[in-house]
C-alpha cells in the first residue's frame, strides 16, 4: 500500500461478513494460478464478467410493458416466462422464469434468503440491498415492515405473496399498470418500469405522480 | 438432460407436505426456517440436478423432481402479526418432503 491520507470516511465497500475478505483471496489465488498455467487468461475473466454484467432493467421492463398492453401476450408471459421473454427475443440464461402478477388483491416480493438469486438476464445485477443479509432474513419473515421501509404500505385487505428464489425458478414481478397511462405508448410505459417495481419492493407511479 | 435417470416424483399437485428436519449442511438450497413445517404442492417444476451434488463438482447423478410450496407465513413464523392468508412460495426437492395426510 502506498501512503494514503484518510479522510473519514466509510469503507467504500461495505460487505456483509468480514470474512468475505477470504473468499477473495482463495478466488484470486486460483486465477493466478490458472493463468499461470495456461488454462485462463486474463482477458477471458474480463469478458465473461462484461457478458454477465450486460443485462440491463430495461429487458425486463420491456416485457412488463408489452403486458400491459397485449392481453394474451401476458398469459402466455404468466403460463411461461421463458417464453414469454423469447417471443420479444430476450434470451433467459437462468432454468425457468416464473412471472407472478400484482393486482389490487395480491401483492408479490422476491428475494433470495440463501444468497443472491435473481432474475440476471432481464434485470442485471442485483442492488446491494437485495444481497444484505438483513434484506434476505426479514423479507420473509416481516414483508409488510421491509415494504413500509422501503416507502411502500399496503392496504390491510392486500394479501402478500413471498417468493423465496433459493433453487432453480427465478422470478419477476409484473407491476400493476399506474392509472392515467392510457394514452402512453408501449415505449413510453417501459420507462415508467422500475427495478424496485419488478423485485416488488415498490409499485409502478405514473409520470403525474411523480 | 433428457438421457439422466430420473428419480420418480413422489408427489402431486395439492398435496399436503412437511420439509424433513434433515441433518445436511452445506449447499442443499432447503433453508431452516421452513424445516420441520407444512405446505402444499402448488406447482410441479421439472427435473434439476440435485445441489448437494452439484455443489462438489458431481454433474453426472440422476435429476431430481421439484415442487414450489406453498406456505402460509403465520404457520412459519408463530408471531407472524400481519394477515392470515398471507403466503410463502418457496421450492423444495423431492427427498426433502414428506406427505402429510
Amino acid at each position: 500500500m502506498t501512503n494514503h491520507n484518510h479522510d473519514n470516511h466509510e469503507p467504500v465497500i461495505a460487505g456483509d461478513d468480514p470474512s468475505d475478505i477470504e473468499g477473495q483471496l482463495i478466488t484470486e489465488a486460483l486465477q493466478a494460478l490458472l493463468i499461470r498455467k495456461g488454462l485462463l487468461s486474463a482477458g477471458e475473466t474480463t469478458l465473461e464478467i462484461q457478458k454477465i454484467e450486460s443485462p440491463g432493467t430495461h429487458l425486463g421492463a420491456k416485457i412488463v410493458a408489452r403486458a400491459w398492453t397485449d392481453e394474451h401476450y401476458k398469459q402466455r408471459l404468466l403460463e411461461n416466462g421463458k417464453d414469454g421473454a423469447a417471443e420479444l427475443g430476450i434470451k433467459i440464461g437462468e432454468a425457468q422464469l416464473e412471472v407472478v402478477e400484482n393486482t389490487p388483491d395480491i401483492h408479490n416480493l422476491v428475494v433470495c434468503t440463501l444468497c443472491s438469486c435473481y432474475p440476471r438476464s432481464i434485470l442485471g445485477q442485483p442492488p446491494s440491498w437485495y444481497v444484505n443479509k438483513a434484506y434476505r432474513a426479514r423479507a420473509v419473515r416481516e414483508p409488510a415492515a421491509v415494504l413500509y421501509e422501503f416507502g411502500l404500505e399496503l392496504s390491510d385487505a392486500q394479501r402478500i405473496r413471498v417468493h423465496d428464489s433459493n433453487a432453480d425458478l427465478r422470478f419477476l414481478v409484473l407491476p400493476q399498470r399506474p392509472n392515467n397511462t392510457d394514452h402512453l405508448s408501449e415505449d413510453e410505459l417501459m420507462t415508467l418500469v422500475t427495478r424496485d417495481s419488478m423485485i416488488g419492493v415498490a409499485v409502478v407511479k405514473s409520470t403525474d405522480a411523480q | 438432460m433428457s438421457e439422466r435417470t430420473q428419480i420418480r416424483a413422489r408427489f402431486d399437485i395439492g398435496d399436503q407436505v412437511s420439509v424433513l428436519e434433515l441433518e445436511k449442511l452445506d449447499h442443499v438450497r432447503t433453508p431452516y426456517y421452513i424445516r420441520g413445517k407444512t405446505g402444499k404442492v402448488v406447482e410441479f417444476c421439472g427435473y434439476f440436478l440435485n445441489p448437494e451434488n452439484l455443489a462438489v463438482g458431481l454433474t453426472n447423478g440422476p435429476v431430481c423432481p421439484l415442487y414450489r410450496i406453498r406456505f402460509v407465513l403465520k404457520d412459519l413464523w408463530p408471531e407472524y402479526a400481519r394477515a392470515d392468508n398471507d403466503e410463502l412460495f418457496i421450492e423444495v426437492y423431492d427427498h426433502w418432503l414428506e406427505k402429510q395426510t
